[in-house]
């Protein structure tokens, strides 16, 4: 069918061609270190942030220990991905937009060009307040710039604040819970962040309350250079309730950039975190020059019985997307969930998926990834099954369905299920195909074009993951992999 | 880290001094392969549980113990009534029969067979089928870093050879039966099959232990076929109780050439398996089976490499395990789509069941995948009798035991239903039957 493959064939090559719609540089002055680490740097970031002593203590501790790693193991290498070694004294490990003194009482005071960013990347800030009812804890290269609705949230007693705040004014929280879940000494890049982390979202739901309004954050990186390294600490007190939205871009440069986020999620009993991620880093140039590498650690705790974690994401962009968003189930009836788009095209790669540790009996989890390839790009799902002997009547069901656009891409998958008692039931489903001839035939003769049939086809691929997007997410998901189909639908 | 040094060393010197005694004297094209084997060996050594491919397998126990060659074909008679009584088929298939890994000419009868065909020990082959042995012969297992395949062909100096020229058919199935009969030793046989553009063979491998002290089984079977060949392959493992298994078995298959293999598992402490599949031509097919029903501190692992190099091949894998006890059992399945091995029909299934908490499985069926027009699926479930059959069963009076046996056996018969040759299949479901009433008496004693 010559119509069918020169529709492919017009995907393929708008799949190759796509711009990065995001790839703008805003020119604001900058406190930036000199590129470099050592123990100096992380006094410096931890004294520039006012922090209390058990905070650079902690930094130090992670310090010394990245340093061990380094010199012995050095990065991980058993992810199915390919880059050059970082050189971690190049990176700049600190960048905030100057401002006076004091922080800016009100977005009134935020620079406006800032406030011109924001409105480029088409986030809710300002006046989008009302329209979309999401609090925004904007995370711009590094500090938070304004909190949003953070008093309408603090009558419900809930704290919602960017971390450095939340280091400063709630230590207590913040000692008793920082690395609870993701300990300084967990992996590579977890390690470094913990060393480096230069500020995040802190989040904080008092028992029993229902979080009234999506909370949000949206991340992106502007200084050339810099590397990201946030940190985000979600805790849910028993019987409450969070849904909590993360967005990230970042400017287009010809080098790589290195982004190494940590986001720690504890539940107890009855509580309920529902995270959302649409990341849409820059993903480098057809020839894979430049490039977000996202190497990130994301790990929930069920704490308490009946606890509930869910994990969402589209990840489109990044050069190199290295993440597991993972769920311990030690509370007994605690449930976790994974729900994963994953797009390559170009030459972008991708060792994605979760680990769903189940400790706790009756724990139940639920995994439900799609892996889009196009391009020379490499989809790769990499998940963890644990059921430990305790985990009595534990039950998990996983399903990894790969889509391949093109004929030099790469979909592979690579589950692990350790299963440790008889009372326990595992699944797991996976395919890989291609868009049929038949299905596309089929929309065709329905008077779609083809176009359209291939961006319906591949929204119906995703369905099941972006019914659990909040909404507004769900659409900016939609639109995103619009962008990465761009030519084939209108 | 001592320990593994240290046997090693014992398995390096054991080379030394066969070669010494002129034990290892082999064809000119053969001493370059061991050597260069050895090397390998000798710099990798065992893996531990820290190599990717076998950090579900510990290979401590088999490192801690020393395994010696059997020197000769020991003295040990095996009474005809024995040889009978571990015979899967029938008296007219052709047997070559193994004492302790080495040939034993005397309870063997490789006929008949029809004209052109050659079954004999590998030793013999590669004197009179020079050719044949040395174009096929540790050219194709061991490609992945496989150090027990590395040791096989360091030492090799017995095994089977099977040789089909084309179109030629060996309508009875020929069986290989390995014996065990002495602790402490290693045995390490050799399988060659090749077989000619449209040939056709079945090939079965018994292997029987008659102690159930510790000895160390070393096997690797290279399979070779031909454009148009059609090859089956079975495995039935009933070593003793105290046994380390490992095999490698290699299929390469040419053009339109078909390849199945089944591997039953009841026997052994720590099985370990390595079957890799590879299509070298367009339009070849593969069927793997295997089933495992094991108890105790038994330890099965199978890993399965189905490798599409080139386009339009069908793969279909379904491993079933039936755990009891403390069982362990370890599945690795992957299959690797080359780029242009398009219209690829790949499926890999791995169930099981689970039948004692003291159980533990751990499944990693993996596709690698670079073409786009292709089909692959796979996988994987770990579970229990369904209760609501159960109650069905027994509703209609059935005991429990009676209804959990009856419902297990149905679990397990999907792989010896699939089985074409006869009396393969009712030694198979004789050996399982018996084995799950093992398994119900030893629950009610206890």
């Amino acid at each position: 069918m010559p119509t069918t493959m020169s529709t492919t064939a017009k995907t393929l090559e708008s799949l190759a061609n796509r711009e990065y719609k995001w790839g703008f540089v805003s020119d604001i002055e900058a406190d930036t270190l000199q590129p470099g680490l050592d123990e100096d740097v992380i006094r410096l970031i931890s004294a520039k942030k006012q922090e209390p002593e058990f905070m650079l203590e902690w930094r130090l501790r992670a310090y010394r220990h990245w340093v061990n790693m380094e010199r012995t193991a050095g990065a991980p290498k058993w992810a199915n991905v390919k880059h050059p070694p970082i050189d971690y004294q190049q990176i700049v490990y600190y960048s905030a937009p100057k401002r006076a003194s004091e922080g800016p009482a009100s977005l009134d005071q935020v620079d406006p060009r800032l406030l011109e960013t924001f409105e480029k990347l088409g986030i809710p800030l300002a006046e989008q307040k009302r329209l979309a009812g999401v609090a925004v804890d904007a995370v711009f290269d590094s500090v938070s710039v304004a909190t949003t609705f953070k008093e309408k949230l603090a009558e419900l007693g809930i704290i919602f604040c960017s971390f450095s705040e939340a280091v400063r004014s709630h230590p207590d929280l913040v000692q008793k819970y920082l690395g609870s879940v993701v300990p300084y000494t967990d992996n590579f890049y977890a390690t470094l962040n913990s060393a480096v982390f230069s500020d995040g979202s802190f989040c904080y739901i008092p028992k029993g309350v229902r979080c009234p309004m999506e909370l949000s954050t949206y991340f992106r990186i502007n200084t050339a250079g810099s590397g990201q390294f946030e940190r985000t600490l979600i805790v849910a007190e028993e019987g409450s309730y969070v849904s909590y939205l993360e967005g990230c871009t970042a400017p287009r440069r010809d080098e790589n950039q290195l982004h190494a986020a940590v986001v720690e999620l504890i539940a107890q009993e009855g509580a309920q975190i529902k995270y959302s991620t649409v990341q849409n880093w820059y993903a480098g140039d057809a020839e894979g020059r430049g490039g977000i590498f996202n190497f990130v650690t994301k790990r929930g705790k069920c704490a308490g019985r009946g606890a509930r974690i869910s994990w969402t994401q589209v990840e489109t962009g990044s050069a190199i997307t290295w993440k597991y968003p993972s769920v311990i189930l030690q509370g007994d009836d605690s449930v976790g969930e994974f729900y994963s788009v994953a797009l390559t095209a170009n030459r972008q790669q991708a060792d994605t998926g979760t680990k769903m540790i189940h400790i706790g009996t009756n724990t139940r989890s639920t995994i439900i990834s799609k892996g889009i390839s196009a391009g020379r790009g490499n989809n790769t799902y990499r998940g963890l099954v644990k059921i430990l002997p305790r985990a009595h009547h534990a039950r998990n069901y996983t399903q990894c369905d790969s889509l391949l656009l093109g004929d030099r891409c790469g979909a592979h998958t690579f589950p692990y299920i350790e299963v440790g008692n008889a009372s326990s039931v595992a699944e797991h489903e996976a395919s890989t195909s291609k868009i049929s001839d038949e299905q596309l035939f089929y929309c065709k003769q329905r008077g779609l074009s083809g176009d359209n049939a291939v961006s319906m086809i591949i929204n119906g691929f995703c369905k099941e993951v972006f019914k659990n997007l909040p909404m507004e997410f769900a659409v900016e998901a939609t639109k995103l992999l619009g962008v990465s189909l761009e030519g084939s639908i209108g | 880290m001592a320990a593994l040094t240290t046997t090693k060393d014992r398995y390096l010197a054991e080379f030394e001094a066969l070669e010494r005694q002129g034990a290892l004297r082999s064809p000119s094209w053969l001493t370059p392969l061991r050597r260069s084997a050895l090397a390998r060996f000798a710099a990798a050594g065992f893996p531990t549980t820290r190599d990717e491919d076998w950090r579900y397998t510990n290979l401590a126990p088999l490192v801690a113990s020393a395994f010696r060659p059997a020197e000769g074909v020991a003295a040990v008679g095996l009474l005809p009534t024995t040889l009978e009584r571990l015979s899967v088929g029938a008296t007219g298939w052709p047997r070559l029969v193994f004492v302790n890994g080495r040939y034993s000419a005397r309870h063997s009868s490789p006929g008949p067979l029809p004209v052109g065909v050659r079954l004999s020990s590998l030793a013999e082959a590669m004197t009179i089928d020079g050719d044949v042995v040395a174009r096929h012969l540790a050219r194709h297992a061991g490609w992945d870093a496989n150090v027990f395949a590395d040791l096989s062909t360091a030492f090799a100096r017995d095994g089977a050879f099977l040789h089909l020229p084309a179109k030629t058919s060996s309508e009875t199935p020929i069986e290989l039966l390995f014996v065990a009969t002495t602790p402490g030793v290693l045995a390490q046989p050799r399988i060659l099959v090749v077989a000619g553009p449209h040939s056709r063979a079945t090939v079965v491998e018994h292997y029987v232990g008659l102690t159930d002290d510790a000895y160390f089984t070393n096997a690797v079977t290279e399979v070779v076929a031909g454009p148009g060949a059609s090859l089956d392959h079975y495995t039935l493992q009933e070593q003793g109780a105290g046994a380390f298994h490992v095999a490698t078995v290699h299929a390469a298959l040419e053009g339109d050439s078909a390849f199945s293999a089944c591997a039953a598992t009841f026997g052994g402490r720590l099985n370990r398996t390595t079957l890799t599949l590879r299509f070298g031509g367009e339009s070849g097919q593969g069927a793997l089976s295997g089933l495992y029903v094991v108890g105790g501190h038994q330890h099965v692992d199978h890993h399965v490499t189905v490798d599409h190099a080139v386009p339009r091949c069908s793969s279909r894998q379904l491993y079933k395990g039936v755990l009891d006890g403390s069982a362990r059992a370890v599945f690795n399945g992957r299959v690797i789509v080359r780029p242009d091995a398009q219209k690829t029909d790949a499926n890999q299934t791995n169930k099981h069941l689970l039948l004692s908490d003291g159980v533990e499985v751990d499944s990693k069926p993996q596709l690698e995948i670079f073409a786009n027009d292709v089909k692959c699926t796979h996988g994987a479930a770990e579970g229990q009798l369904a209760p609501e059959a159960i109650f069905y069963l027994r509703s209609r009076g059935l005991a429990d035991a009676t209804a959990r046996t009856l419902l297990t056996l149905g679990f397990a018969r999907e792989i010896v239903d699939r089985i074409a040759v006869e009396p393969i299949r009712a030694y198979l479901d004789g050996t399982l039957r018996a084995r799950l009433r093992a398994a119900r008496a030893t629950k009610e004693m206890s």
